[in-house]
């Protein structure tokens, strides 16, 4: 199995139109009646916790700068009281902006959330974002269809046209049989499926989801985790996902921002975020992260020029006497191992990992997952031969590997 | 001491000349208002009356039947209004079930839309509260007077008194209802882009409506509950005879005349009082 973080990386860059869906400049969002008074003390630098006592006013996001382009997954992550539901929420003016600019695109214009007027608004959540809830917030009173239906229903669509449309939209979560039930029939997964049913009926560009999966048990949310990521890349729709759960985060997120009391602290490739994390808290959750799904290979693999050289033979491993002998070009052109010669053989992300046999000496390219390099590596018994360009640039062993498995990658610098 | 006592402050004539003023400035308005409801109520019962007596009590049993399936309960309907009839008391059972009706529906109308009202402006209710409480705690005979100054003797002050007394019920209860309502499908509406009247009737309303048919039933049994005090006015219907039985003594009288309330009120009750209880499952 390939993984699926890494697919949704690679489709995210194969259409790299870097169009703005979401375009958000220093946003203020503060709960309370005194937001000048806060404000002014935000702009004092005075904490959260100052704020609240004096004005009573809680900051639910402060000085927050976010692009999120068309057909990414953005992934807010956060501890719960980060902030990451007030963002999330004022994209849709759930929340009031109080300060700040917020552009949601519609059609060839942007609109700004934070100040345009409830017609326009309406217009916005009826025809361009639509939400996803932690708690599914179906109405108990209609049925599945209807459920799904209700957002064309907001829109005054009559019953059989939009009945037609969501039935669609129902199959495609593939609960169409059970279009007649009630939600509170159906299984927590189930009225989830619901829930991004009715998200996809009313055709918007922009899904929000607050925290979709949480109320989920854990192989459910795995799985309804793929499911949208199949969707997505289907529909490309602009996804921003607010999530506490770091490798969800990593799975899913194109982009991850990480937010800390009210701010965000670092925005960036899952990669990057679990190579470099940028302070503290942001360590502590990638500690216990799963790294085999989000790592590649140039960001753990030993470089050539690190590797023990006798003219144009490199060693690879030097216990078994594991050599391979570079062209003038810096390519491999053969391999031994205690005198005996191996076979070299290229692998590509995607191929059968079955076909693989011992004693063959695999070439691949920076870019493999970690998950597919340790399979690599178990089933030849032999070091992962890493070549960019026609070029050997480098190897992995099990060092790297263990490196990377007990969280010590952190300084290790990625390319 | 006798200072305190000496100087009585005159609520009572107060009160009093507060009535005189509204029959003496008002009269008009009291006597239309007094007429057509008398008119409606009477008509309507003339309506029943048109039907022999099994067309309603027919009726009346399939309505049991399609709101709950339940032969116990068709059963229990017929046998109890066949009771009814027997004892003599289906024209009084008639005057009194519109009687119901009439003020259930006219305090519905009324008190639906104040206690959304009173759901969405925290300040509305603030004021309401206290008057609601003192709606149903003053003794019913106390306002009586003045509805009878006001709108004269016969149906439409048992009316009116009946609907001061049931009329919390709606409110409360649809209050509850709506600010009851789970934040989140409100958000979900807002979400979806419902307008502010669209956010009321396809999710705030939807989602109270179990509360809100508590509060119709409860109104419905309110309302029976003050039948023998609208006979007091001159309100047709089984309050008649027992007061009658009342005046007279007259056991043998006031028991039949009770039973039938009874049975009325059970009839109502088990009728109006699941299709609520059964969304909850």
């Amino acid at each position: 199995m390939t993984s699926l973080s890494s697919a949704t990386t690679t489709q995210a860059t194969d259409m790299q139109e870097h169009v703005s869906a979401i375009s958000i400049r220093n946003l203020d969002v503060i709960f309370g009646n005194w937001s000048h008074d806060s404000l002014r003390m935000l702009d004092a630098g005075k904490t959260r916790q100052e704020i609240i006592e004096t004005t009573g006013d809680v900051v639910g996001v402060k000085n927050a700068s976010i692009e999120v382009q068309q057909g990414e997954i953005c992934v807010l992550m956060g501890l719960s009281g980060s902030g990451k539901s007030s963002l999330l929420r004022a994209v849709n003016g759930l929340n009031k902006v109080s300060r700040g600019e917020l552009l949601v695109r519609d059609g060839e214009r942007m609109v700004n959330i934070a100040e345009c007027d409830a017609n326009t608004l309406r217009h916005m959540r009826s025809k361009r974002v639509s939400m996803v809830f932690q708690k599914f917030a179906l109405m108990p009173w209609l049925t599945v269809l209807d459920n799904v239906a209700f957002g064309l229903e907001m829109q005054g669509i009559d019953k059989a046209t939009r009945r037609d449309m969501a039935m669609e939209k129902l199959k495609m979560v593939g609960l169409d049989e059970w279009h007649g039930k009630y939600p509170h029939e159906l299984s927590g997964g189930m009225q989830q499926r619901v829930g991004l049913a009715r998200a996809f009926a009313i055709d918007s560009d922009i899904l929000l989801m607050d925290e979709p999966f949480s109320a989920l048990d854990p192989l459910i949310r795995s799985q309804l985790q793929d499911e949208l990521i199949e969707l997505q890349k289907r529909l490309n729709k602009t996804i921003l996902f607010v999530s506490h759960d770091l490798d969800e985060a990593l799975k899913i997120g194109t982009n991850i921002a990480i937010m800390e009391s009210a701010e965000i602290i670092q925005h960036g490739k899952p990669e990057d975020i679990v190579l470099n994390p940028s302070n503290a808290y942001v360590q502590d959750f990638v500690a216990h992260t799963n790294p085999l799904n989000v790592l590649r290979g140039r960001a753990l693999m030993t470089n050539v020029e690190q590797l023990e050289r006798r003219d144009d033979t490199v060693v690879l491993d030097r216990h078994n006497n594991t050599l391979v002998t570079l062209d003038a070009d810096g390519k491999p052109a053969s391999a031994s191992r205690n005198g005996q010669a191996l076979g070299l053989q290229h692998w590509e992300e995607g191929q059968d990992l079955d076909q693989i046999q011992a004693d063959q000496l695999m070439i691949t390219t920076p870019d493999i997952s970690m998950r597919d390099a340790i399979e690599i590596r178990h089933r030849t018994s032999l070091p992962v031969l890493l070549c960019e360009d026609g070029k050997c640039t480098g190897m992995l062993e099990d060092d790297d590997f263990y490196h990377a498995l007990l969280g010590k990658h952190f300084n290790k610098e990625t390319g | 001491m006798n200072w305190i006592t000496d100087n009585k402050i005159p609520l009572g004539d107060w009160m009093e000349a507060f009535v005189d003023w509204l029959t003496f400035n008002a009269a008009g308005l009291f006597d239309a208002i007094s007429v057509s409801l008398e008119w409606l109520i009477l008509s309507m019962v003339d309506i029943f009356q048109m039907f022999p007596p099994f067309v309603p009590m027919a009726m009346t049993a399939a309505l049991a039947w399609f709101l709950h399936r339940s032969i116990p309960l068709v059963i229990f309907v017929v046998v109890a209004l066949l009771l009814i009839l027997n004892l003599g008391y289906w024209q009084e059972m008639l005057e009194t079930f519109v009687l119901v009706l009439a003020a259930t529906t006219l305090s519905v109308i009324m008190g639906i839309p104040v206690g959304i009202l009173a759901a969405h402006k925290p300040w509305v209710y603030t004021i309401l509260r206290p008057i609601l409480d003192l709606m149903q705690t003053i003794p019913t005979f106390v306002y009586l007077i003045p509805t009878l100054v006001l709108f004269g003797l016969g149906v439409v002050p048992g009316l009116i008194s009946t609907i001061i007394f049931a009329i919390a019920a709606p409110i409360r209860l649809t209050y509850l209802g709506i600010s009851r309502v789970p934040e989140d499908l409100i958000e979900a509406g807002k979400a979806f882009g419902a307008t502010p009247f669209k956010l009321l009737y396809k999710v705030e309303l939807p989602a109270a409506m179990p509360n809100i048919m508590a509060g119709i039933t409860q109104c419905i049994m309110l309302s029976l509950s003050m039948v023998v005090i609208a006979a007091l006015v001159g309100a047709d219907g089984l309050g008649k005879p027992v007061i009658r039985a009342l005046n007279t003594v007259n056991i043998s009288q006031g028991f039949e005349a009770g039973l039938a309330i009874v049975l009325v009120a059970i009839i109502l009750d088990r009728i109006c009082k699941a299709p609520g209880a059964k969304e909850e499952g």
